[in-house]
């Protein structure tokens, strides 16, 4: 594969009037892989997608994709991209199929090769037995389907997809998922925004977290989870005399009375399972339930975010 | 590809999509075509007695009312069509589709001419039905085919021009409802030129104002081609300059506002 990354940001700066969303932006997304930009709402997570994908123009950085300027060279940048934005980009008077079709029509495929490409991803994105109705009488997780499928009719290197699962019920949040490491295995670079930490962890190599217009962390997953200590076993027992005994023998451990609950830090591997287990069998606690809570991506995004607050 | 067929191109398909929503909502056709029909039958059956009377000659009265008033109901019909090309480029500014059509390489220019065109088609339908209105209720014009010839060269040229306007103003507009208000002059100026009355009968500013505004001398060539009678060449040369300067007017402010946001 070509070692020019798929995306190159430097210095990306965007303010509308005061307001400054993008506050100097840096990040590489190499070529075939997941990125995800992780931020609460307002956090610039749609404007960066827009810059990225040429809707709109940045005030100061330097913004490659694909290998072109996308000042300079927007329509090299366009051909090479495919953009699914967080409402939907369907037009809703239109059938499904001629929605699919006219986005052939743009893209200069010959008349029969569009007709092939529409019906195949109709097939593939579970939309055949709609496709001659029009797009507006279609459920939100059929309509998100029939928009991805409309980015994907160019074949596209380079896919945006900005909050693809938002408002999607469980199911079809799935399918997406689905979707998106298909297009992975095939190659396709995807750079995606969310706000839930779950589908960044479930799809991205590498995540970022914006925050008030800048980067405040990035790496993978893992590597974000470790900034993190918030391992810890949680224990139920059966009543205050019990949770008294079990805080005895635990160092380190906080009660919650109320809830017959007892928090000890851990770093969940078997060892210290066992050890914590030992010492409860020592004093002869009886656990009703134990529950091990490793750090995850709300953890992590809770505390950075928190810190950025409190800075 | 060079740009110049591929934004050839790129408009053709925007009108076949232009053309797949006149289609599936003809309702929208006919409601553009509803107004000037009321018109049409208010301003002959209520009023057309007494204005006939007043255009002059003996036994003047309703018949010739009529065959004075079909070429300006022809331009509202214009007009009123414009309004709706001004509410569908407003609110297909507002759809996710045109944001996605930004982010394609395709020739930016089509998204507007895929509107003009469509606009052009619909008002031509709109056209058609006040005429097969005004036909049904004793309306007999007495063009030639040459006549007639030019007859729908004045009426494409006169949608051409109002119609780039409206998508400026469609484009110029915040929103969809702002949009719908904005081309009311539109719907006015027919009113305050000679396609009613007779500008002769207008007291002295407002004559002044009618003579030179886009409808009269639009109005004058119609009728004299509908009538069968000779074209004023000052009115027609009027016309067709009124035509294409608001057209390209139209056009570059509709460009203009289409690339800044």
């Amino acid at each position: 594969m070509d070692s020019t990354p798929a995306i190159a940001v430097t210095g990306l700066r965007k303010s509308y009037g005061d307001l400054v969303v993008l506050d100097g932006i840096d990040l590489t997304v190499p070529a075939g892989t997941v990125f995800a930009l992780l931020g609460p709402n307002g956090a610039g997570k749609t404007t960066t997608v827009q810059i990225l994908s040429t809707l709109i123009g940045a005030d100061a950085g330097a913004v490659r994709v694909a290998g072109y300027d996308v000042a300079g060279e927007p329509d090299g940048v366009r051909a090479a991209i495919g953009v699914t934005g967080q409402f939907s980009a369907v037009d809703g008077y239109l059938t499904g199929a001629e929605n699919l079709r006219l986005m052939a029509d743009l893209h200069h495929l010959d008349r029969r090769e569009g007709r092939r490409r529409a019906a195949e991803l109709l097939a593939r994105f579970d939309l055949t037995d709609a496709a001659g109705k029009p797009a507006q009488t279609y459920s939100g997780g059929m309509r998100r389907r029939l928009d991805l499928a409309m980015s994907l009719i160019g074949d596209p290197r380079i896919l945006f997809l900005d909050e693809p699962t938002a408002g999607l019920d469980p199911r079809s949040r799935q399918v997406v998922w689905q979707i998106v490491r298909d297009l992975v295995a095939g190659g396709v670079t995807v750079f995606l925004t969310t706000q839930y930490l779950d589908e960044a962890d479930q799809l991205a190599g590498r995540i970022a977290v914006l925050h008030h217009g800048r980067l405040v962390a990035e790496g993978t997953p893992e590597a974000l989870k470790r900034m993190i200590p918030g391992g810890h076993v949680s224990l139920r027992l059966a009543d205050a005399e019990t949770l008294r005994r079990a805080q005895a023998v635990l160092v380190g451990a906080t009660a919650d009375p109320a809830q017959l609950r007892l928090q000890v830090p851990s770093d969940g591997s078997v060892t210290a399972l066992r050890g914590l287990l030992d010492r409860l069998d020592g004093a002869a606690v009886e656990v009703d339930t134990l529950a091990l809570h490793t750090p995850d991506l709300d953890d992590v995004f809770l505390a950075l975010t928190q810190e950025e607050i409190e800075r | 590809m060079t740009a110049m067929t591929l934004a050839v191109r790129d408009s053709a398909t925007m009108l076949r999509r232009s053309i797949k929503h006149i289609r599936r909502y003809p309702e929208m056709t006919l409601m553009l075509a509803g107004m000037p029909v009321v018109f049409l039958l208010l301003f002959v059956y209520v009023f057309g007695s007494a204005l006939g009377a007043g255009l002059g000659g003996a036994g003047a009265g309703r018949a010739e009312y009529l065959t004075y008033l079909v070429p300006g109901i022809l331009l509202t019909t214009i007009g009123a069509a414009g309004t709706g090309t001004a509410v569908s480029v407003a609110t297909d500014m507002t759809e996710g589709i045109v944001a996605r059509f930004r982010t394609m390489a395709i020739a930016r220019v089509s998204i507007l001419t895929g509107h003009v065109l469509g606009s052009l088609v619909q008002t031509m339908l709109a056209v058609a039905i006040v005429l097969a209105v005004a036909l049904a209720i004793g309306y007999r014009p007495d063009a030639g085919p040459l006549g007639w010839l030019g007859v729908t060269g004045t009426v494409i040229l006169a949608t051409f021009g109002i119609t780039w306007l409206c998508v400026a103003l469609g484009l110029a507009a915040r929103s969809p409802e702002t949009a719908s208000n904005t081309p009311t002059p539109l719907y006015v100026l027919p009113f305050l030129s000679s396609a009613f009355v007779p500008t002769d009968t207008l007291p002295a500013g407002l004559r002044q104002f009618a003579e030179h505004q886009p409808f009269t001398p639009m109005a004058e060539t119609l009728r004299a081609l509908l009538n069968g009678t000779p074209v004023d060449t000052g009115a027609a040369t009027a016309a067709v300059a009124w035509s294409l300067g608001l057209a390209l007017a139209g056009y570059l402010w509709a460009k203009w506002k289409y690339n800044r946001s």
